[in-house]
């Protein structure tokens, strides 16, 4: 989910508005047609920035917002380089539009990473078209005029002018080709510490997501979904249903295996949908989790016929009897996504015309979807997006949309569709379930001299990446995916493949740093200088310097190595993912009662320039707080094609007194681009824990969830 | 279907549910006060938390028949600027992520600072058990410390 490369021609445009305002519509691709703002309208969101005659500023924040911050971030670089202040500004919501705005997605830690130049030139833009206007207007050389709060001021004689009042006269120019950024060191607004945009609206309750939505007419909708993958819909009674009160219509989409109760509240819809009796039938084979494991376990008993990478002669060096053998399986589950808001979706389909609202991290996919499940061309249908109650991969996927819509087609009503969680939880798209079966050589000289890693996953996915470390560190060097067909939906979790894959790698190094009695973080430095100095084969997805200098940092941050109190234990592991370095130190604390429990984490992040400070550590935070709750606690199972988890019960979450009391995140300073955030602090925290866990009590867990409460 | 007179945030008003139907769905489906979520429903998420006589119940398993008397707050009626010091807290610390537990959040921690003005790590342990997904409890403990401070302020 990168955004197209662009080139700056192909993306700017601008527009003269009547009303006397200035709009810059920026267009990412190559082929589009001009932006043509809708007459009259300032606020016409069809670009990032507009200017009203009154002076005011609003910018469009053009990406879905899941949690992640971008509604806040990305309106910081525009407003950077336009010069206006932070709080004069207003943000908005852009509507979907990808002819104007360019890919609209919110995935792959992408946003920032994508759009980083291509909105400070806007910015810059914008700001030098307002130069030029109050230039002209005084008669005076541009290079004696600068743009400062919104204002553009004449060095000389200390006149100004403000936007407002050079809105009008702005849009008339020439667009410039070859805009000046500004100067990183004069930045004011990127790299400070700017709150979420929408706080207030936030802590005030008021309704910003999907489920919110209330329209005229409007009825609540709550669907009944086959109780287990390889079933579908054979038939349905909905005589009790219909004795609910508020219920106003039962319809059944077959084609999505769907039956919608339609009525006057949630609960009432809920009701209905209870007295429904539905007879299931099965389609295709009713898989269990138990076969998956069994399937796998069969896989890794072979090589693939592929290796993703294969470097000196791994199997010589493993059967060698000069080199010390270990071997080891790592296992991990398949999880939900579980958002706190439950999938839902607005959708009034009306006159061959359809209005959508709702959660999606994929807009123009899920647009696209309803347009070919419903049979309407794209052009009728609008989609607005809301704040979004988390994202988190499950949203890549249409399936909400697309069933609101087929719902208010079929009963010729406006609906807001929302899962029960029972709904959201068993109708997932998983993170898949991953095997990892290592098998390593240490040498003569207590290195490693070869490194097998032969991984399995579920369905269509990748289960490692064999570029990634300790790749190019290892003269004999093998990585083996494998994967097992099934009819279980998965799908991207945050940090796909990184969020299996480093806990396996991470804590099966820290059991090769035990047995060399290496340090485990001197280790991982050793690694790469051999990286850097003698690799082996094609080149590694990492750079060495920029790995070094997160695990350099979080070493000095948590006092690695140096004496802690008697009860307190450290693991350490990194993790490369998304363009961005990410390495944590978490400190396990041998509690009074004897329970273990997570107490501190320490995190190094190399993500090249930090544009928002608070928003930026909030992403580490928060993926570490998410990757360890999933890593003590949460997994999916299947029996004959059901979800066992059905709820907050079974599928568990971490609470505040299983929270580490203290997350210290530092950055790497950076002059480089920003890289990817959302996701990359989350697969590091897994291992780190894990080997915390083993230096407080010699055992090592292989296994997500680590469960301690078991032990 | 069953006619109640409930109070919420002051107001004394008159809703037409059937007898089961919990607060959670009155407040959102009836009466339009969608700053109380729906997360689980059935009080494992907290989402839904509201106040009721000041201490903080999951409103998801609070049916309207059994109101009664009590006197509901929601977060819309928590104070009528955002001006609590839990939620000036929350704006200070920026503490939200997605947002969308934040408000149960609030409620809880709101209540927990009433009956507990000076809550320590263990007190915010043990009051605050709601899910967070976007995992901001770091932050929302340092928000309720901070918040401790601002009520000591206020008196």
């Amino acid at each position: 989910m990168i955004d197209e490369a662009v080139s700056r021609r192909h993306f700017l445009k601008v527009t003269s508005i009547a009303g006397g305002g200035l709009v810059l519509g920026f267009n990412m691709l190559t082929n589009a047609q001009p932006v043509k703002p809708v007459a009259g309208a300032v606020f016409s969101p069809n670009a990032y920035i507009s200017i009203d005659a009154n002076g005011l500023i609003t910018l469009m924040s053009p990406n879905p917002e899941i949690g992640q911050g971008v509604k806040t971030a990305l309106p910081m670089i525009l407003a950077e380089e336009l010069e206006v202040q932070w709080d004069k500004v207003a943000v908005e919501m852009a509507p979907l539009d990808q002819s104007k705005y360019g890919s609209q997605n919110a995935g792959g830690s992408g946003a920032i990473r994508g759009r980083f130049m291509p909105i400070r030139t806007a910015g810059a833009t914008a700001r030098q078209m307002l130069i030029t206007a109050a230039a002209q207007q005084w008669g005076a050389n541009e290079v004696d005029c600068y743009a400062e709060n919104a204002f553009v001021i004449h060095k000389p004689t200390g006149k100004k002018l403000s936007y407002g009042d050079l809105a009008a006269k702005a849009a008339l120019l020439p667009v410039p080709t070859d805009v000046k950024l500004k100067d990183p060191k004069d930045f004011k607004i990127i790299g400070t510490r700017v709150h979420n945009i929408d706080n207030h609206k936030i802590i005030t309750g008021q309704p910003l997501y999907g489920i919110d939505t209330r329209r005229e007419g409007m009825l609540f909708t709550v669907v009944a979904k086959p109780p287990a993958f390889g079933k579908a819909l054979k038939s349905f009674d909905d005589t009790e249903t219909r004795k609910v009160a508020g219920v106003k219509n039962v319809v059944s989409v077959p084609s999505h295996n769907l039956v919608a109760v339609l009525a006057t509240s949630t609960w009432a819809a809920k009701k209905g949908r209870d007295a429904l009796k539905v007879e299931w039938e099965d389609k295709s084979k009713l898989e269990s989790t138990t076969d998956h494991d069994a399937s796998f376990t069969e896989l890794l008993s072979n090589k693939s016929d592929k290796p993703g990478r294969n470097d000196g002669d791994v199997d010589g060096i493993l059967s060698n009897v000069a080199n010390k053998i270990v071997e080891a399986v790592y296992e991990t589950p398949a999880l939900s996504h579980a958002n706190m808001e439950p999938l839902n979706f607005f959708a009034d389909v009306k006159d061959n015309k359809v209005e959508l609202y709702g959660p999606t991290q994929v807009p123009a996919r899920l647009r696209t979807a309803v347009s070919q499940a419903l049979n309407i061309p794209e052009t009728n249908i609008v989609l607005g997006m809301p704040r979004q109650g988390g994202g988190f991969g499950r949203k890549l996927q249409p399936d909400n949309g697309v069933e609101a819509a087929l719902i208010s087609q079929a009963a010729k009503v406006p609906v807001q569709m929302l899962w029960m969680r029972e709904d959201d939880m068993q109708g997932d798209f998983y993170r898949p379930a991953s095997m990892f079966k290592y098998k390593a050589a240490i040498g003569p000289n207590n290195e490693i001299v070869a490194w097998h890693l032969n991984a399995a996953v579920l369905s269509n996915n990748r289960a490692s990446n064999p570029d990634g470390f300790p790749a190019a560190s290892v003269p004999n060097y093998r990585a083996d995916n494998h994967s097992l067909p099934s009819n279980i939906q998965t799908g991207p979790w945050r940090a796909p493949t990184s969020n299996s894959v480093a806990f396996a790698d991470e804590s099966f190094l820290d059991e090769l740093a035990h047995q060399m009695k290496k340090d485990p973080v001197a280790l991982r430095l050793e690694l790469l200088d051999k990286a850097k100095n003698q690799p082996t084969g094609k080149a590694a997805s990492y750079d060495v310097a920029k790995y070094k200098s997160v695990i350099d940092l979080v070493a000095q941050i948590s006092g690695w190595g140096k004496k802690k109190a008697p009860n307190v234990y450290q693991g350490f592991a990194a993790h490369y993912s998304f363009s961005t370095y990410a390495a944590h130190v978490a400190e396990v604390t041998k509690m009074k009662d004897g329970t273990l429990r997570v107490t501190k984490v320490y995190s190094a992040i190399n993500c090249g320039r930090v544009v928002n400070q608070s928003g930026a550590e909030t992403q580490v935070e928060g993926a570490i707080i998410d990757g360890l709750s999933h890593a003590l606690f949460s997994k999916v199972t299947f029996d004959k094609g059901a979800v066992e988890q059905t709820n907050f019960h079974t599928y568990k979450f971490l609470r505040m007194k299983d929270a580490p009391i203290e997350v210290i995140v530092k950055f790497v300073p950076s002059e480089d681009p920003p890289t990817g955030l959302g996701e990359p602090g989350l697969p590091p925290i897994a291992p780190a824990v894990g080997n915390a866990i083993f230096a407080a009590t010699g055992v090592r867990y292989r296994k997500l969830p680590f469960e301690l409460g078991k032990v | 279907m069953a006619s109640y007179k409930i109070s919420v945030n002051n107001k004394l008003l008159t809703v037409d549910a059937d007898a089961d139907t919990p607060m959670l769905w009155v407040l959102r489906d009836h009466l339009n006060l969608v700053g109380t979520k729906f997360g689980c429903g059935i009080a494992q998420c907290g989402a839904c938390t509201v106040h009721v006589d000041g201490y903080a119940v999951r409103s998801c398993q609070l049916r309207v028949a059994s109101v009664g008397n009590s006197k509901i707050t929601t977060i819309e009626g928590l104070s009528a600027e955002g001006t609590h010091p839990v939620q000036v807290a929350w704006s200070e610390v920026d503490v939200p992520q997605c947002g969308y537990c934040q408000s149960g959040q609030i409620m809880a921690a709101a209540a927990l600072l009433k009956h507990n003005p000076n809550p320590t790590d263990d007190d915010i342990d043990n009051a605050m058990t709601n899910i967070c997904r976007c995992g901001t409890h770091y932050r929302m403990r340092k928000a309720i410390h901070l918040a401790a401070k601002k009520g000591e302020l206020v008196k």
